[in-house]
């Protein structure tokens, strides 16, 4: 309760903070929509010599869009630059600050900054994903759409537990927002099915970049393809990430000496 | 002529020793340009396969051979430079350059050459993996090379000097990113990035005839292929040519105009 309270404080602050600059906000949407426009004309050329790519319709791939910007946009709004602010304060010396908070440290660096405007990634990838649900005609069963909510939460939470391992890093090396960008490249080769890369991209793609669980699988969910054993790996998958993460950051943390000590 | 070669060779050896600096992060950049087009070469050749083997004239091994070099082609003809100028001139930057007696032009090409330079060392293997991963038909024709050689020099110019003059708007707006990304996204379609000209519906293949990304990046590729009838080989030399020239006197113009304008921040 506690903690939900904190996130909508932060949410809060991150509307104010941003309110001052509203041209952002245009700015924000037009470039999203942009890349809504320039995703939605490449489907089209490639479908313009094809009726599915790698057993995929072109719903398909447009539900699998849908979820792309969605986890994009969540990643731009808020984990993104909590971890970009994590170095940051690391590097300065400010984390200090952080852990001197009477409440968990991962967390309060987990939301410590939401980037407001960035949700219109998530608005334009919802509405994407819906249009592509109403465009295939059959509603979804109920288990469908628990096997969606659930491989979702769960591909979210092996991105999110990537991305703090990532960050972690700064505790023992302190310039590495570099690493952040082989993220952001690997990411983009998501938009398409895992199930179409030769076998060693795909390998990197789900293990050294977990991008497969993030996108492909929760896609899968919505068009009938998921497999027992894919929505099974990835529920094991975020538990043995999340606790991986939260290791890895205790053991940072202890090595965190501030900047000016 | 003797005097420009001097300044350049200078201009090189600070530049390749700064860069040098910048190693791993560089090769990190390079990632997302060497991923993107085995993404599209992927994508392609998974349609092919569905389809008999072809899509148009191409078959996967074509398709190799294609995104191997627009990937090269891409790498020595890109600039940064739409990024920085936003930069440059909000944060008064442009005012030291301007202080040395020669064009601010000429750093930034001396900069994306020793850029270029260093990072073949990792765009050559990365086409050579490429190359045998996807068993590209990639063959040698000795004529088509030299006109390759010959339109990628015309064609790196032609983006430079379009680039440059499109940074400059940062003179009267100081924030480029829309104007930035409306470029980007349009020369993902008509630079033959998401499928080869070719394959695009005719009337996005009417705008890239004229427009200057075709001539900039999928004509010197095509060549290479000797994909291309001697016709159509005279007819993108002529096209690159114009944009050479077109490039240049906008550039010129663009330039006396913006400098005027500007007032460095903080003076």
């Amino acid at each position: 309760m506690h903690h939900l309270q904190l996130i909508w404080t932060f949410f809060r602050i991150g509307i104010l903070n941003e309110l001052a600059y509203r041209v952002n906000f245009y700015v924000q949407f037009l470039q999203s929509l942009l890349s809504l426009g320039t995703a939605i004309a490449g489907l089209t050329i490639v479908f313009s010599h094809t009726e599915s790519l790698g057993g995929w319709q072109a719903v398909d791939i447009l539900a699998l869009l849908g979820v792309f910007m969605f986890v994009g946009g969540l990643i731009r709004l808020v984990i993104q630059p909590s971890m970009a602010q994590l170095m940051d304060d690391v590097r300065r010396g400010t984390f200090d600050f952080t852990l001197t908070k009477p409440c968990d440290a991962q967390f309060l660096t987990s939301i410590s900054q939401i980037h407001i405007w960035r949700i219109s990634d998530i608005v334009l990838g919802l509405g994407v994903l819906s249009f592509a649900l109403i465009d295939r005609g059959l509603p979804l069963t109920l288990l469908e759409t628990l096997s969606f909510a659930m491989v979702m939460f769960t591909g979210g939470a092996i991105i999110y537990s990537f991305w703090l391992m990532l960050a972690t890093l700064t505790f023992w090396f302190l310039r590495i927002e570099n690493i952040l960008i082989i993220f952001q490249s690997m990411y983009e080769a998501g938009r398409w099915p895992i199930g179409i890369y030769p076998h060693w991209l795909r390998f990197v793609l789900t293990f050294l970049v977990p991008v497969a669980f993030a996108i492909t699988v929760p896609a899968e969910a919505l068009s009938g393809r998921l497999t027992t054993e894919n929505l099974i790996t990835s529920f094991f998958l975020s538990l043995f990430m999340l606790a991986l993460s939260r290791w890895f950051w205790k053991r940072g943390v202890k090595n965190y000496a501030g900047a000016s000590a | 002529m003797k005097h420009y070669l001097d300044i350049y060779f200078a201009f090189f050896k600070t530049s390749l020793a700064i860069q040098f600096q910048y190693r791993v992060a560089m090769a990190i950049w390079m990632i997302g340009r060497i991923l993107e087009p085995i993404v599209y070469l992927v994508v392609w050749s998974t349609v092919a396969q569905a389809h008999g083997g072809r899509v148009g004239t191409y078959t996967p091994a074509d398709f190799a051979a294609y995104y191997i070099v627009l990937m090269i082609v891409n790498q020595f003809t890109f600039t940064w430079i739409m990024h920085e100028y936003d930069y440059r001139i909000r944060h008064g930057e442009l005012s030291n350059l301007l202080l040395k007696p020669i064009h601010p032009i000429h750093s930034d090409i001396a900069d994306n050459i020793a850029y270029k330079i260093l990072m073949s060392l990792i765009i050559f293997p990365a086409a050579g993996l490429v190359h045998v991963l996807f068993s590209a038909n990639l063959i040698f024709h000795i004529h088509a090379f030299f006109a390759f050689l010959l339109a990628l020099f015309i064609a790196f110019f032609v983006r430079f000097f379009i680039e440059w003059t499109l940074a400059l708007i940062a003179f009267w707006t100081t924030r480029n990113e829309a104007i930035n990304q409306m470029y980007f996204t349009l020369g993902l379609f008509l630079s033959g990035r998401i499928a080869p000209i070719d394959l695009l519906p005719d009337w996005v293949r009417l705008i890239a005839d004229v427009l200057p990304f075709r001539w900039a990046v999928a004509f010197p590729v095509e060549l290479m292929l000797n994909r291309l009838s001697p016709e159509q080989i005279w007819h993108g030399f002529m096209m690159q040519s114009s944009y050479l020239l077109i490039g240049f006197i906008l550039l010129k113009l663009t330039w006396r105009a913006g400098i005027k304008k500007y007032s460095a921040v903080g003076s």
